[in-house]
């Protein structure tokens, strides 16, 4: 029987909500497969968020979110499998044979537990984290092949020629034509979701949040302290709220001129790339002026801030906006009206709006390509609830795409911090940071945190136990979405074009490998 | 033509004129000073996410382990202060524990500087960076220093593609068990003689990773290493600080 979404018995939640675990109800196998597919195939208002499992109890118990962005909604599912008999005994039909977009999901699940899905088109290791189940080593991961005279491959990494993170791209090139890549990630592994729970005390929580991915420092550091807010019952005021946001449309301006920049390091045209990287220097040093570290770190804390954003640090950062605006502009007129820009970027690394939808792409790679995918229109929190804004969407999914939305982007959160700015009350006195003393979880229960970080969707999901200690931790980058973009977008290109369109994503390997 | 002249003229100068006297301004957390003032120490040291504070004989506070979330220094503002100094390198392990009334700046010791450093490395320095589950914003930050602020191509110190160019190699990050092998494969194409470096809290002692299961350190053990940077993540300034002061620094 197929269950209509409309019927689902699935728990509904919303962003930042805390539940209790005994509230989310348990599904056979088979009216979790059925739900989950009836839903998933009624369109783009649907995407996947998460989906992991953890031994709780007596069973092997699995959490799957889905993200209603229609209706600012999440429904979480739930099944379970015994632990009586061994996990590698099991073996469940897989969701991605049809829906594809959970196909990391269940690797990861493969991989961790050792539970086989039937029928997965892409059953492969993901990050050989130190705890899986699978005992694949990292260097025998099984690439894709193919049995040909006239074809080579191409192997690049994990050490790469910048002074950039590790990860192995292995290209099956006809002459220069790139006929397939496979990337393959797992080489930063830090055992960070396993360090959340050995790691109890929570200003060591913060911190780690802070080093996911330290390019987006306040954007994980944000979803943490914002889950833990919800499941400890913090109520954080307005102006602390707005703080926070500016952090992370700050962070996104930070990265959109180090993309510009870096983009233009691909297209050798140094004036732009100078510049752009020029500009980025005083925002990351306002970062520093703000709490003393160039990428935010230490800012955003449980419950309060040590660093008000003060009247006198309100003056600097309009100034601030005011130049690298102006400045920008006057850089991206010239550079976006360049025929020798224009050529390198249009038609190269194109991917569809179909492509980006059925591998569950977000952030600024859905973006790109015209697939709506962003929280702060589609699940925000009371501070973008009050501002005006939409995302930017961009139909042609290549390169140039998504350079421009960079510029765009840039642009619309210069808007946003001055919306924020303008309905900030400028009283400095913030609360000061909770410490544990004073931040006691929820017992037996689940939270859900959901940001938009400058690359996307950032989740992060906890359930505690009986004593409110954490048991499970789970974090998702949005580049466990979108690394399989990038090796889309590799197709029937050039060989050479993989430097600009790996720029042109600029995912994360840390935030991916945990 | 003109209109790229005009964004020149909106660009202009730069470049720090002389990155060895730079100062990186306040509320940055630099080097820590410690007072003898009285506080409940227990309190203290529990407190500090990565262990880097020790009470006794008197309280110390290691900047090989230290994450610089100030913390210490918020809650205890009159025991640890940070002071904007940047100049955090140093090639001896010990010289990174800051103690109790100590105030002077951090240096090297020169009697652990090998000759062949300042001979062969003076004038030219070409490093091979090895991410080994870095959190990106160290490299971030290696990469800001060759960028038109910092310039530190200025001194012929580069990275550079191949470990077969390099004359050292430049770690940074705790060290991932999945890093371990292609680390050392790295370091050891680097022909001889060569440094090893040490970039950020995170490589220096695994920083908030430390104790995690998924790190394999033993690289650490087996080579000598150069120089320790620390920071999450060093400054700019501090790194090349650091690699100015280990290759080419008169001691008296
Ligand atoms: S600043 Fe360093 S020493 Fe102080 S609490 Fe943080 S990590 Fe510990």
């Amino acid at each position: 029987m197929i269950t209509s979404p409309k019927t689902s018995r699935a728990t509904t939640v919303k962003n930042y909500q805390t539940i209790l675990l005994e509230d989310v109800l348990v599904m056979s196998y088979q009216s979790f497969y059925e739900e989950v597919t009836a839903m998933m195939r009624d369109g783009e208002s649907y995407h996947i968020v998460n989906y992991f499992a953890f031994q709780h109890r007596l069973v092997l118990k699995f959490i799957c979110i889905i993200a209603i962005d229609s209706n600012q909604t999440l429904r979480v599912f739930s099944h379970e499998l015994s632990l009586k008999q061994p996990l590698s005994s099991y073996s469940l039909p897989s969701i991605s044979a049809e829906i594809y977009q959970f196909h990391i999901f269940e690797r990861e699940i493969w991989e961790n537990h050792g539970i086989y899905f039937e029928n997965h088109p892409w059953l492969k290791p993901v990050r050989f984290a130190f705890d899986r189940a699978n005992t694949m080593k990292v260097n025998d991961y099984p690439f894709y092949k193919i049995d040909s005279e006239e074809l080579h491959e191409v192997g690049v990494g994990p050490i790469h020629a910048g002074v950039i993170e590790p990860g192995h791209f292995r290209f099956i090139c006809n002459g220069e034509m790139v006929l397939h890549l496979e990337i393959q990630l797992g080489w930063q592994h830090r055992g960070v979701e396993k360090l959340y729970l050995e790691k109890t005390k929570l200003l060591q929580r913060t911190v780690l949040s802070e080093s996911i991915a330290g390019d987006t420092a306040v954007g994980h550091a944000c979803t943490f302290v914002m889950g833990i807010e919800s499941n400890a019952g913090i109520k954080v005021d307005t102006e602390l709220a707005i703080e926070r946001t500016i952090g992370l449309e700050l962070e996104r301006v930070a990265m959109a001129l180090f993309d510009l920049s870096n983009l233009n390091v691909g297209t050798a045209y140094q004036l732009a790339s100078s510049v752009y990287g020029a500009l980025r220097t005083p925002v990351i040093n306002y970062f520093q002026a703000w709490c003393g570290n160039r990428f935010g770190k230490g800012l955003i804390r449980v419950g309060g801030t040590h660093y008000p954003l003060t009247a006198e640090l309100q003056q600097r950062l309009k100034k601030l906006l005011y130049e690298v605006e102006w400045r920008s502009e006057e850089m991206s007129e010239k550079a976006f009206n360049l025929p020798s820009e224009q050529s390198r970027f249009e038609e190269i690394g194109k991917v569809t709006y179909r492509q980006m939808y059925l591998i569950g792409a977000v952030g600024q790679a859905a973006k790109a390509a015209g697939l709506k995918r962003d929280v702060r229109w589609s699940h925000p929190d009371i501070t973008y609830q009050s501002l005006d804004f939409k995302p930017v969407t961009l139909s042609t999914g290549d390169v140039w795409a998504r350079f421009l939305l960079r510029r765009l982007e840039l642009l619309q959160s210069i808007g946003l911090i001055r919306q924020l700015l303008s309905i900030h009350s400028n009283i400095s006195t913030r609360p000061k940071p909770r410490y544990d003393d004073t931040v006691n979880l929820t017992p037996n229960s689940l939270t859900i945190s959901i940001n938009e970080g400058w690359r996307g969707e950032i989740c992060h999901t906890m359930v505690t136990g009986d004593e409110g200690e954490l048991i499970r931790y789970k974090v998702k980058d949005p580049s466990l979405h979108n690394w399989l973009a990038l090796a889309l977008s590799l197709r029937d290109l050039e060989i050479s074009d993989f430097p600009i369109n790996n720029k042109s994503y600029n995912l994360s390997y840390c935030g991916f490998d945990l | 033509m003109i209109d790229e002249l005009k964004i020149l003229y909106h660009h202009g100068k730069q470049y720090i004129p002389d990155p060895t006297k730079a100062v990186v301004p306040a509320p940055f957390r630099g080097r820590p000073v410690i007072s003898d003032a009285q506080i409940d120490t227990a309190a203290l040291v529990d407190l500090c996410p990565t262990g880097a504070i020790e009470a006794s004989p008197a309280v110390s506070l290691d900047l090989g382990k230290c994450v610089f979330c100030g913390e210490c220094a918020l809650l205890f503002p009159d025991k640890i202060r940070f002071i904007n100094d940047h100049r955090l390198a140093s090639n001896e392990r010990q010289r990174l524990i800051v103690k109790a009334g100590m105030d002077a700046p951090i240096v090297l010791n020169p009697e652990l500087v090998r000759a062949e450093i300042r001979r062969v490395f003076g004038q030219s320095l070409k490093l091979r960076q090895i991410s080994a589950a870095g959190d990106n914003s160290f490299e971030a930050e290696l990469n800001a220093c060759g960028n038109v602020n910092f310039d530190m191509g200025r001194y012929g110190i580069e990275f550079v593609a191949s470990p077969r160019h390099a004359d050292g190699v430049v770690i940074t990050g705790p060290i991932s068990e999945n890093m371990a092998e292609a680390t050392e494969i790295c370091y050891r194409a680097v022909p001889n003689p060569k440094i090893v470096v040490l970039v950020g809290t995170d490589a220096i002692s695994g920083g908030i990773f430390t104790g995690s299961r998924a790190l394999n350190r033993s690289f650490l053990n087996k080579y000598p290493i150069d120089l320790y940077v620390p920071g999450n993540p060093p400054h700019p300034l501090t790194f090349i600080q650091g690699i100015l002061d280990l290759t080419r620094k008169k001691f008296d």
